[in-house]
C-alpha cells in the first residue's frame, strides 16, 4: 500500500463485510504521533480468529475469512515503530455490544511513515460503496479538525442516497474545503 | 463554502429522478476493491468510473459497484462487465487511463476493448 488512506480504505472494507452499521474512523495527529482507530459495531470475532488476523498465512482461501490487509497495516505501523492493536466482541458473545476496533499508531516523524495520501477518495468510496451505513469520520490536526457524520447529510437528504453522484461530489468538496481551511496555529 | 442548504437543493433536484433511474439499469460494472485490488490500484479505477459514467450521461443505463476479492489477485485492478443476455466482459491491470477507453467504447458503444480484457492478458 502506497498511502496510509489505502489502509484505512481496506481495513474498513473489512466492518462493511462484517454487517457494521456504524462505523467510527478517526485520525488524531498530536506532536509526531498519530492515532488511527476504526470501530465498528459489526458481526466482531471469536478469540481464536482475533488471534490469526494478524498472520498473513492462516488465511483459508476457501473461506476467506482474513487475509492480508492486517498485516499490512500492522507493518506499516511498526515499520514507524509504532503499533496495532485489535479489540473485538463477537456477536455470539454479546448480541448487543458488539463490533471490532482496531487502533493503530504511526510515529509520523519516522522516516518510514507513509503518506495519508487521498483520504478524502477513500471516504467518498467508502460512503459510494456503502450509502446505508452511518460512517462519522474526523481528523484531529495540529490546530483544525476536518469531520463528516453521514447522519447528519441524511437527516437533509431524506430518501435521495448518500450514493448518488452529485451527493457524493458534494462531500468530496466539503471535505476538502475543510482540509484546506487554514488552521488556528 | 458547502452547506447542507446547497445539500437540501440537490435533494430536490434529484427527487424526480431517483424514480427514474430505478429499474432501468442494463449493464452493471463491478470493481474488485478488496486488498489485492486496492493495492494494486482500484481506487482511482473505481473513481474513474463513477465520475465518467455521469459525465457521459449513462447512469440511467450502468451502475458502477464495488466487490470483493475476484480471485484473480496477479491481475487486479479487475473490472467486471455484466450485460443481460451477453457474457461477462473480464477486464485486467485497469487504470483511470483505460477506464476513459472502456467508457467509451464498450460502456457506449457497445464494443469490448478486447487488449484490455483478461483473455488477451493470457495469450
Amino acid at each position: 500500500m502506497k498511502e496510509l488512506s489505502l489502509n484505512i480504505l481496506d481495513i474498513t472494507e473489512n466492518s462493511t463485510k462484517a454487517g457494521a452499521k456504524n462505523i467510527i474512523i478517526s485520525i488524531v495527529e498530536q506532536g509526531g504521533c498519530m492515532t488511527v482507530t476504526i470501530k465498528d459495531d459489526g458481526c466482531g470475532m471469536t478469540k481464536e480468529i482475533l488471534q490469526s488476523v494478524v498472520d498473513p498465512f492462516y488465511t483459508t482461501r476457501t473461506t476467506r475469512k482474513v487475509g492480508m490487509g492486517i498485516p499490512l497495516f500492522k507493518l506499516a505501523a511498526e515499520q514507524t515503530g509504532g503499533s496495532l492493536k485489535i479489540e473485538s466482541v463477537c456477536e455470539q458473545d454479546d448480541p448487543v455490544q458488539h463490533g471490532t476496533t482496531v487502533t493503530a499508531v504511526f510515529h509520523t516523524d519516522h522516516i518510514d511513515c507513509p503518506p495519508m495520501g487521498d483520504i478524502v477518495s477513500t471516504l467518498t468510496t467508502l460512503i459510494g460503496g456503502n450509502p446505508d451505513v452511518h460512517f462519522l469520520f474526523s481528523h484531529q490536526m495540529d490546530g483544525k479538525t476536518v469531520g463528516l457524520d453521514t447522519d447528519e447529510l441524511k437527516s437533509v437528504l431524506g430518501d435521495v442516497p448518500l450514493n448518488t453522484f452529485e451527493v457524493l461530489k458534494w462531500i468530496e468538496a466539503y471535505l476538502k474545503e475543510q482540509y484546506d481551511a487554514p488552521s488556528s496555529i | 463554502m458547502k452547506s447542507l442548504a446547497e445539500l437540501a437543493a440537490i435533494r430536490d433536484k434529484m427527487k424526480d429522478k431517483v424514480v427514474l433511474r430505478e429499474g432501468t439499469s442494463d449493464m452493471r460494472v463491478v470493481v474488485g476493491m478488496a486488498t489485492c485490488g486496492i493495492a494494486a490500484g482500484a481506487r482511482p479505477v473505481l473513481n474513474a468510473f463513477v465520475e465518467l459514467v455521469n459525465d457521459e450521461g449513462l447512469a440511467g443505463k450502468v451502475t458502477v459497484s464495488q466487490t470483493g476479492c475476484i480471485g484473480i489477485c496477479q491481475y487486479e485492478p479487475v473490472v467486471e462487465v455484466f450485460e443481460a443476455g451477453k457474457d461477462k466482459v473480464t477486464y485486467v491491470k485497469m487504470t483511470a487511463e483505460k477506464a476513459k477507453k472502456v467508457v467509451e467504447q464498450h460502456l457506449k458503444g457497445g464494443e469490448v476493448v478486447t487488449e484490455y480484457t483478461i483473455d488477451s492478458a493470457k495469450a
